[in-house]
Order: C-alpha cells, then sequence, then structure tokens
C-alpha cells in the first residue's frame, strides 16, 4: 500500500523502472472485416490513474473490454505483474483482480446497497446467506472509500443519487482484493457536486495502491485526476505518458487528427512509457 | 480490500472535501427502510410515517383494505353475517387456495414474468391428487399421490419455463398458450367435460386430503400449538436482534421487537379463538383451527427463507430488478426463470388439491374455473403488494393479498343479488385486479422508476 | 490508412432485408433476390401459404371430403370470424401491445345488436343498432386504450381485466336469456341473418370478381407507370403482369367453388355476401395502415417507441386509436358472429371469448410479430384462414373439443417459437 499523500501532480510516483501492474502489447481486434484496435500498448501502473481519451469509435470500449474479458484479442499479449495471462471471461479478469464500472453501473435498483456490492458472490452460511457479516463488510468498504453520504447502507439503490450509485459501483468493484479497477465514463450524466465527489473517491483508489483507468470524454476531469494519459485514434494508441507531458490543446489534437503540431508523439526525457 | 480504513482516512490529501453529506437528496430519506435507522420508537414511528407518506406503505393498504372489506361486508350482508366466526373459518378456507396460488405467481412476477396458466396447472395438479388415491383405482398413499401431482406440474412449468428462458417467447404467450393447453388436458384427465372425481372422509388414506381444508385440530392442541409457533417466533426475532446489536449492526429498538412479538402473538390468539368458537350445533360440535392453516404457515416460512436468506432468492429479485446487472454478477439467468416456474407451478398444485379439499373433497369442472381462479390469484399478488414489473413484493403480501380476495369473493357470494349475482362473479374479480395493478403502476410512478416509454 | 473502416462492410448481410421488388430489374432478379430474403428468415407470408397447402393436404389425405365444394365455402365462412378478429388484434401487437379482449368487445357488438333489433324490445333498424354496437365497441376499446397510453398499465392485464368486466356486462345486457334474430318474418332480423348466410346468385358472383380484378389490376398497372414516370424504380413489367394473374386466379378459383350446388337438397349456391366485407375491411385496414400518416406511426411506435416519440408522434394518441380501431373491427366480427349463431346466451359469450387466443394465433400465424413493428392486414386473412382449416379438419375427423384447444394450443406456441426465432436471425436485431 502507497503511503503517498501528494496531490494528483504526483505523476513520475511508482512509474519509472518499475514494472507496471497490467501491460498491454500489440492488441489487435477486429469485428468482421472492421479493424477495432491496431497493436495497441498500453501500461497501467499501480497506485497510478491513467486517463484514457479517444473520439467515439476510437477503440475505449473494445479495449476496455478485451482487458475486462468481454473480447479476446485478435493478436498481442497481456501481462499481469509482469506475467502473461489470457483473459478469456468476466471471472477470469475477476479472478485477477480487474474489474470494470460500466458506464451504465449495473445496478439493481430494487436491491439495497449490501445486496448490489455481494450480488453474484454472496457468502452463506449454514446453506443461507450471511447478511450480518455481507453488511459488516459492505459498511467497511464505504468507509474505507470515505463513502458517508447514504443514510442506511440497506436503503434500496433507487433512492441513491447519481455519484452516490457511482460509489456504490466503485466500491462494488474494489470489495475484492482488485488490483485494477476500469472504469467507464464514470461522471457523465453527474452534476457538479456529484463529480466532484466521484473524482476524490478515484483519488482514493489510487492512494490505496490500485491501478486505476479511467475512461472520459471530459477532459477537466481527466486532467484533475490523472497521473497518466493514454490518447486512442482510430483503433491506434497514438500517445501515451505522463499527465505532465500533455496540455488541453495538445490532447484534442491527438484525439481528432492522430498527431500534435503535425508530429506524432515523443515521449518526452522523463516518459515512463515504453519499457 | 487491501486498505484499511485507519490509514485512508488519516492519509487523504484532500480530506477535507471528502464527501458532500449533503448532496443525498431529500425526498430518498423516505425510501430508508423506517427500522434501518432509527434508534428509538418514536425516531421508528416518525421515519415509518415518512415512509407511508411517500407512497412505500408496506402492508398498510392490504391491511387497510381487508378492514374496509369487513367493515363494509358486515353492513350490507342480510342479517350483518359477515363476521361471525363460521364464515370467517369459511373465508379462510377458501382464501388458503388463493393464498397458496398468489404465493406461487408471486415467484414468476417478481422475475417480471407471468403465468397465466396457473389456474389450469392447479387444477390439474388436484384432479391428478385425487385420481391416485381412487380406491378401487391405483390406490396409492396420499403422500405418494400428491408429491406425485405436484412433481409432475412442476414439469409442467419447467416446460413452459424453458419456452420462456431459452427461446426467449414473452411469457404470457407461452402461458397463455399453456393455459388453454392444461385446460384441455384438463378435462381428458377428469374424463369429460362434466367429469368428476372425489375423495371419501371414510377411506383412511383419502380421509388424509379431504382433511387438508376440512379437518381440525382439536381446541386445546390449538392453542398449546399457538404457544409454541409465538415462542419460537418471539425467541427467533429476539436472538436475530440482538445478534445484530451484539455485532454493532444497526438494530431496532428492544421495544419494537417486544411489540412486534406481541403482534404476532395478538393475531394468533385472535385466530385460533375464532377458529376454537363451536360453529356446529349443541350437539354436533365443530371446533378449531383447520388444518389448513399449519400447512399455509409452512408454506409461507418456506417461501420466505427462499427467498429472503438464500442465493437463489436474492438473483430472483436481481433479475427483476436488473437483469443484465445480474447477468454480468455472473447470475445464470436461464436456470433462476425455468426453476421459478417450474417451483410456481409445483406449488400450485398443492393449492389444486386445496381447493379439492376445500370442496368438501369433491373435483369438477364446475367447482372452479381454471379462467377465474387466474385472475383471482394475479389480483391477489398484486394487491397484496407483489409488483407486476418485477423484482418488488414478498411470499407474505401473498398471503394478504389471497384473503383479501377470498374475503371479497365470499362476501360478494353473501349477497342477495338475484340476477346479477352471476355477472358479478366476473366483474368483482375484472375491477379488483385493474385497480390493484393501477395502485402498483401509480406506486412505482411516485418511487420515480419509469418500466417504459 | 486505407483499411480503417470498411463502408462495404454491412451490405452483405442487410441485402437479405430489402424487399426484392426495390433492387429488381428483371423477373429471374426478382426471384433471386425473393430466395435470398427468405433464407434470411424474412420469408413474408411465404410460411403461411406453405402452411395452408399442408393443412388442405393432410387433412384431405385424412377425410376426403375436406376439399369438396362444400366443406371449403362452410370453412372459409367459420374462417372468417378468425379473419376479422386477427385483423383487430393486429393493431394491437403492430404497436407492441396484446388485446385479449377481442372475444368479448365481438360478443358485447353480437349482444348488443340483437337486443336491439328485438320487435317486442327496442325494435331499431338494422343498421342503427349496428352503428350503436360499433360505437359502444369503440368506446370500450378508447377506455383500454386510455389505460394502457395514459396510465401505462401492461395491455395484457388491462384487457384481460376489461374482459372480465365485459363478460360481466355481457350477461347484464343479455339479462338472462337468450336473444335470437332467427326469426325471418321481421326485416331486421332478416337482413341480419343474411349477412353470414346470404349469397349472390353466381352470375353477380363472376361480374363482382371481374371488376374486382380489372380495378385492381388497373390500380397495381397505373401505381407502377406512375412511378416510373417520376423516375423511381418499379417492379418489371412481367411481375405486375402476373401478380395480376394469381390475384384473378384465385378469384376465379373461389368463384367456382363458392358457384358449385352444396346443399343437400334444392339450390344453394353463389359467393357468401361475406367474403366482399372481409375484403372490404382488409382493403380499407391495408389502406389506413401502409397508406396513412397513421399506420405509418403505428409502425414506428412498434418498432421504436422512443424515436416515434423524439419525432413527434404523439404516442398516447395512437395506441389509443389502436385500441378503438382493434375493439371497433371485433366489433364488425360480432355482427357476423351474431348473424352466424343466429341466437345469443351465455354460454355463446364464453365462446366468444375463447377466440382471443384464435385470433392471436391467427395473426402470429400470418407474420405478424409478437414484438411490435411487423406485420400486416393480409396476414390476420391468411392465419384465419389457416386457423379456420385446423379446426374444421379436426372437427370433420370428429376430434373432440378439448383436443382441439389442445392443438390450438400448440400451434399459439409454435407460431409464437418462430416469430422470436426469425427476429434472431434477423441481423437488425440488437
Amino acid at each position: 500500500m502507497t503511503e503517498t499523500n501528494d496531490g494528483p501532480d504526483g505523476a513520475s510516483r511508482g512509474g519509472d523502472g518499475a514494472e507496471p501492474l497490467l501491460k498491454l502489447r500489440g492488441i489487435d481486434k477486429h469485428f468482421g472485416p472492421v479493424q477495432a484496435l491496431y497493436g495497441v500498448n498500453l501500461d497501467l501502473p499501480a497506485g497510478q490513474v491513467t486517463g484514457l481519451c479517444g473520439d467515439n469509435g476510437a477503440g475505449k470500449s473494445v479495449l476496455t473490454r478485451c482487458i475486462a474479458g468481454v473480447h479476446q484479442p485478435d493478436h498481442g499479449q497481456i501481462y499481469f505483474e509482469g506475467r502473461p495471462v489470457h483473459i478469456r471471461t468476466a471471472r477470469d479478469a475477476a479472478a485477477l483482480g480487474i474489474e470494470t464500472v460500466y458506464q451504465d453501473l449495473a445496478l439493481a435498483d430494487n436491491l439495497d446497497i449490501v445486496q448490489n456490492m455481494f450480488l453474484g458472490r454472496e457468502p452463506l452460511r449454514h446453506w443461507l446467506l450471511d447478511e450480518d457479516s455481507m453488511e459488516k463488510q459492505a459498511a467497511e468498504t464505504l468507509s474505507t472509500l470515505r463513502v458517508t453520504t447514504v443514510r442506511s447502507i440497506r436503503q434500496p439503490v433507487a433512492s441513491l443519487s447519481g455519484g452516490q450509485r457511482q460509489a456504490v459501483a466503485v466500491a462494488k468493484a474494489v470489495m475484492w482484493n482488485s488490483k485494477v479497477v476500469l472504469l467507464d465514463e464514470p461522471t457523465a450524466a453527474l452534476g457538479v457536486v456529484q463529480t466532484r465527489m466521484v473524482l476524490d473517491l478515484v483519488k482514493r483508489l489510487r492512494d490505496h495502491g490500485l491501478a486505476v483507468m479511467v475512461i472520459s470524454h471530459n477532459l477537466n476531469d481527466v486532467f484533475e485526476v490523472a497521473d497518466r494519459i493514454a490518447v486512442l485514434y482510430l483503433g491506434r494508441m497514438v500517445a501515451e505518458g505522463p499527465a505532465a507531458d500533455f496540455d488541453r490543446q495538445s490532447v484534442v489534437e491527438y484525439m481528432t487528427t492522430g498527431s500534435h503540431s503535425g508530429r506524432p508523439f515523443e515521449p518526452a526525457a522523463s516518459a515512463s512509457g515504453e519499457g | 480490500m487491501t486498505a484499511d480504513s485507519g490509514e485512508a482516512s488519516t492519509g487523504t490529501a484532500n480530506a477535507g472535501s471528502a464527501v458532500d453529506l449533503t448532496s443525498a437528496p431529500a425526498a430518498a430519506a423516505a425510501d430508508v427502510p423506517a427500522a434501518l435507522v432509527a434508534q428509538s420508537m418514536r425516531q421508528y414511528l416518525r421515519a415509518w410515517w415518512q415512509q407511508v407518506r411517500s407512497g412505500n406503505s408496506g402492508v398498510l393498504p392490504v391491511i387497510l383494505a381487508m378492514v374496509l372489506v369487513a367493515v363494509v361486508f358486515e353492513i350490507v350482508t342480510p342479517e350483518h353475517a359477515f363476521l361471525r366466526p363460521s364464515n370467517l373459518v369459511y373465508v379462510f378456507g377458501l382464501s388458503t387456495v388463493y393464498m397458496v396460488l398468489a404465493m406461487a405467481e408471486t415467484l414468476v412476477l417478481l422475475l417480471g414474468e407471468i403465468d397465466l396458466s396457473v389456474g389450469a396447472v392447479a387444477l390439474i395438479g388436484g384432479v391428478i391428487a385425487f385420481k391416485l388415491v381412487q380406491q378401487p383405482g391405483p390406490g396409492w398413499p396420499w403422500w405418494a399421490a400428491i408429491i406425485a401431482a405436484v412433481a409432475i406440474c412442476g414439469l409442467f412449468g419447467a416446460l413452459q419455463g424453458t419456452l420462456i428462458a431459452l427461446l426467449k417467447i414473452p411469457s404470457f404467450v407461452v402461458s397463455l398458450g399453456g393455459f388453454l393447453l392444461f385446460s384441455g388436458i384438463l378435462i381428458v384427465v377428469l374424463g369429460g367435460a362434466d367429469g368428476n372425481v372425489s375423495v371419501s372422509s371414510s377411506a383412511p388414506n383419502q380421509r388424509v386430503i379431504y382433511d387438508l381444508v376440512q379437518g381440525l385440530i382439536v381446541p386445546a392442541a390449538s392453542w398449546v400449538a399457538l404457544a409454541v409457533v409465538v415462542v419460537a417466533a418471539g425467541v427467533a426475532i429476539w436472538l436475530r436482534a440482538a445478534a445484530r446489536r451484539r455485532q454493532g449492526l444497526v438494530a431496532p429498538p428492544v421495544s419494537l421487537t417486544v411489540i412486534r412479538i406481541a403482534l404476532v402473538a395478538l393475531v394468533g390468539a385472535a385466530v385460533v379463538t375464532i377458529c376454537t368458537v363451536n360453529r356446529g350445533t349443541f350437539l354436533v360440535k365443530v371446533e378449531g383451527v383447520p388444518w389448513v392453516v399449519p400447512i399455509v404457515l409452512v408454506v409461507l416460512g418456506g417461501w420466505t427463507v427462499l427467498l429472503q436468506r438464500t442465493r437463489f432468492g436474492r438473483y430472483v429479485y436481481a433479475i427483476g430488478g436488473n437483469p443484465e446487472a445480474a447477468r454480468r454478477a455472473g447470475v445464470r439467468l436461464a436456470t433462476i426463470r425455468i426453476w421459478c416456474f417450474a417451483l410456481c407451478s409445483a406449488s400450485a398444485a398443492l393449492g389444486g388439491i386445496l381447493l379439492g379439499s376445500f370442496f368438501f373433497g369433491e373435483y369438477s369442472t364446475n367447482t372452479a374455473d381454471p379462467g377465474q381462479l387466474v385472475l383471482y390469484t394475479v389480483a391477489a399478488a398484486v394487491i397484496g403488494g407483489v409488483s407486476l414489473f418485477g423484482g418488488r413484493g414478498k411470499a407474505i403480501h401473498g398471503v394478504l393479498g389471497g384473503l383479501l380476495i377470498g374475503g371479497i369473493a365470499y362476501g360478494v357470494s353473501l349477497l342477495n343479488l338475484g340476477t346479477l349475482a352471476t355477472p358479478l362473479e366476473y366483474i368483482v374479480p375484472g375491477g379488483v385486479l385493474l385497480g390493484a395493478v393501477l395502485v402498483d403502476v401509480l406506486s412505482r410512478r411516485g418511487t420515480g422508476s419509469v418500466t417504459r416509454v | 490508412m486505407s483499411d480503417v473502416i470498411d463502408p462495404t462492410a454491412a451490405p452483405a448481410a442487410a441485402a437479405a432485408e430489402v424487399p426484392p421488388e426495390l433492387v429488381a430489374r428483371s423477373l429471374s432478379q426478382y426471384l433471386r433476390a425473393w430466395w435470398l430474403r427468405v433464407r434470411g428468415g424474412d420469408s413474408g407470408v411465404l410460411p403461411v401459404v406453405l402452411a395452408i397447402v399442408v393443412v388442405a393436404v393432410s387433412f384431405q389425405v385424412a377425410n376426403s371430403t375436406f376439399l369438396s365444394a362444400q366443406n371449403l365455402v362452410n370453412l372459409f365462412e367459420q374462417s372468417t370470424i378468425y379473419m376479422l378478429l386477427a385483423m383487430a388484434e393486429i393493431f394491437a401487437l403492430l404497436l407492441g401491445e396484446i388485446d385479449l379482449s377481442v372475444g368479448l368487445v365481438m360478443a358485447i357488438s353480437s349482444v348488443v345488436v340483437a337486443e336491439l333489433v328485438q320487435p317486442s324490445g327496442a325494435d331499431w333498424p338494422w343498421w342503427a343498432a349496428i352503428i350503436v354496437a360499433l360505437l359502444a365497441c369503440a368506446a370500450v376499446g378508447a377506455i383500454q386504450g386510455t389505460l394502457v397510453a395514459r396510465l401505462k398499465m401492461p395491455s395484457f392485464i388491462v384487457t384481460l381485466g376489461g374482459l372480465l368486466i365485459l363478460e360481466g356486462v355481457g350477461i347484464i345486457v343479455l339479462n338472462g336469456s337468450l336473444v335470437s334474430i332467427g326469426n325471418s318474418r321481421f326485416t331486421n332480423e332478416a337482413f341480419l341473418y343474411n349477412i353470414f348466410y346470404g349469397h349472390f346468385s353466381p352470375v353477380v358472383g363472376w361480374i363482382l370478381l371481374a371488376v374486382l380484378v380489372g380495378a385492381v389490376g388497373a390500380g397495381l398497372w397505373l401505381r407502377d407507370a406512375s412511378k416510373s414516370r417520376h423516375g423511381l424504380e418499379t417492379p418489371p413489367r412481367s411481375l405486375t403482369a402476373m401478380k395480376i394473374g394469381v390475384i384473378a386466379l384465385a378469384g376465379i378459383a373461389i368463384v367456382a367453388i363458392a358457384n358449385v350446388n352444396r346443399a343437400h337438397s334444392g339450390t344453394i349456391e353463389g359467393v357468401p355476401f361475406i367474403i366482399p366485407i372481409v375484403l372490404v375491411v382488409l382493403a380499407a385496414w391495408t389502406l389506413l395502415l401502409q397508406r396513412t400518416r397513421f399506420g405509418r406511426y403505428v409502425y414506428a411506435i412498434g418498432g421504436n417507441p422512443e424515436a416515434a416519440r423524439r419525432a413527434g408522434v404523439s404516442l398516447p394518441a395512437v395506441r389509443i386509436w389502436g385500441f378503438v380501431l382493434a375493439s371497433l373491427t371485433s366489433g364488425i366480427a360480432g355482427v357476423l358472429f351474431l348473424s352466424w349463431q343466429v341466437e345469443v346466451t351465455t354460454n355463446i359469450i364464453k365462446t366468444a371469448n375463447s377466440y382471443v387466443l384464435l385470433a392471436v394465433a391467427a395473426a402470429v400465424i400470418g407474420g405478424t410479430s409478437l414484438f411490435g413493428g411487423r406485420g400486416k392486414t393480409i396476414h390476420g386473412v391468411l392465419g384465419g384462414l389457416v386457423i379456420g382449416g385446423i379446426y374444421n379438419g379436426l372437427y370433420l375427423l370428429g376430434v373432440q373439443s378439448q383436443w382441439i384447444d389442445v392443438v390450438v394450443a400448440g400451434v399459439l406456441l409454435a407460431a409464437a417459437a418462430v416469430d422470436v426465432l426469425s427476429r434472431r436471425g434477423a441481423p437488425r436485431q440488437a
């Protein structure tokens, strides 16, 4: 567990030299005649937030699903803690400690917070659900993440605000000793206050030593939380490096044209990117 | 979780902004179950009142409706006969059929599906059990006949469930086809449109089935049984609250626990008192609690544990609330769906057997119309508080709704309506069904969840 | 970068979805395109036509009177009820809803008409009775439609509760007794009786057929001509000629069969009145659904309600009208039903109710989807013929009514399964 408490600009921390927790090399994916990903490389170091940017159709979702085990890459290799791994199903990903929070959150409105957090992995005691231990563990996780706005963790998810739902979805993802958390558009459809709350939560995940990937259209949010930034353009990774190497202008240019001032991305001297 | 809370709380730079506690909308407060946030009786009552005012009123409407139905029928029936003990016991006997069927239907409704074949399947189950104990005839022991009927009907349910879960045909179409199919088969197994089958109360083996609804527990035994049930329930409630308190979890106030146990005891005492009044003549005494009361309680207990305390039940609710979330959580939707339809039909068979027993052990196509039965069943479940849209409802709702429907059905039949009697047999269940669904739709709208465009 | 996104990716699969007449310039092209589409799972009326052939052949093998002129006319008369109810149901199905009350609405219409023309009672003229009955049915549809569209209650529950209430209302209106229109001394009753049992003389049948084929042929031909004048793609001439030829042949076959003397003694020959009645309803509803804005909106709502809403379609209004039209069509069926049954009793009301499943089955067998947005009025007519054939054939074989129910339930489930599977095969499904 990292004890570093510096703000979002502590970008180089843990990056240099250390093996990234999750490493993608040369990922290709096509659907029928349509090629979605071309030889994508990506590093997700522990204790850092990586912002994945890209225009619609750039391949962000496909890349996320390849990591989450929903799709399998046609070529290329995924390394987890340095070992090559094959992620064939969502269960494989969960076994490795990779959790995904999708944009639609996938919470059942009629179930309460505890029930949602344990959905599909309920502990049993005498063949019956062990409600009390679930409740305690859920309460611990939420307080660790400092999610304290909910009145009761036994209230149905239907009664939560958008930010609280996002928090529950994130808590559900990190409760299982996860090491990598992928967040798909976590702040879309949230108001200012709620966005603030979710971004704070993302920072807290990083402080707990998780490798976090945030997929977002909103560059404000990306620059707010990301230690590293990766940009996809038409299925290719056109730029990847510490957030300090980018500014808003350059990210937008990479997203829309695949290059910056007519030149492809070149890692800065301090970069940790291509190992 | 690898991190522990101590480090996290001291270790976050922007701890001041931690999370804005006030962002929880005020309206949401009303949705929190009252028992969870209250630490004292007063707080509990206030929270409960808030919840009721926000439209999330639990079993309150159905209980109020029962009181209303009782009062109205007591006033309008000739000789004010509705609340006589003999009538109340009769209503309860009739209602048990709807209760068991409504609990069965609840399983399917929770998934967001519907089973319209439940009436026909129930009647087939009853006829099978009755046919199997016939002497001369198969002459099976009563328990084997009941198990066979339940198993065969469970198979029917599994077949329909398979069509629904694997082929993705809408459940109301499948079960409507099933309704037609099983109504046809019912006439076949009954031996023609005017066929009938009965069990006799004089043959010991058949008498068990006859006694399911007609049989009585002697008054003394009734009181003993009540005492046992109340003590057991009380101890369970008390231990559970104590265990939660010991583990540092939020528990309801002690006074509330006491009141709950007292309520269980009071309702039980009232039921036993009513049932132990002599309903016969001075010479031929008819008194005691019908066997069907503990039977319904066992079914209720079984379904409640299954739905509230097992993974299966949890997944049923999850599928009803958000099938996609359940799928991503690794729940096998098709398996759960098929099991629900199988269990629904299996317990419908039990309802069908109770129906035959209620009609003094005689079964004919005249005693029950599968179409009317299914409408009463769906209406009972929905009026009890089970949502037609899935994910909301409990087994107890089926019991309360069944009692209400039984009361209405019998109350109407007590009235001297002349030529209006026949049409009202159709208009009343139709109106009750529409009313119940209307309440369901409106209460969902109140909580802000939208079901369709 | 040339291989980034391949714009030609889609068409291979999509080609099967295009109606063949849109892409074909010659008959052979047309046939090839049509075959592609059939193989792609979107086979139009082909399955139901095949079903009709299968039903006809197998019952003919089992009982040689099945295809006799006498039985065919009988079968067709019986089927008209299913056809009209299926056409009614299609309005609800196209919207993605279902109307389980069509059978009882039909019964209500029968009861109202019968009661109103009673010489000892209201003694209204037949036309006034029919108008009032149809208005009453439309009102029932409007109420049910309002509950579905405005209060967002599920349609199958609304119409299930509705049919129960209607059954009670029907018994009240019937007043516990039997109502008959079988007394030929009263002109109103005789007229109603003749709707089902009356027929044209053979010569008139041929003349009507000639007029009809001429009108349809001219219509098709003129439409093609005007299309090509405006520079739009038109089907090949030979195809249009073939279509007209098929219609003429089918018409000639029907008139020829109907003109055979089918009485045991004396003479009963000629085309029954109900055939033109069904054709008029078919034409009117086809026009309404295919050529008006309302019809377009019905399909739009069935396909994607949200898209329709964003396009400014008033969903509640269209849905309510859909239910009104369904009930209205059921009301028309009720007039025929009364004429067929001659008298109405509480048992007849129950029988009418059991027709709803036949109506749904007929619509779905005909090719209308249970999920909305796919289907045409003609599917109701063809599906009704299949159901009528099965019922009639099983009856001829002496099968008991409860087993006929079992067979029909199986047919309904099979049709629903085919509907689901064909949707799954279609590439446009999400």
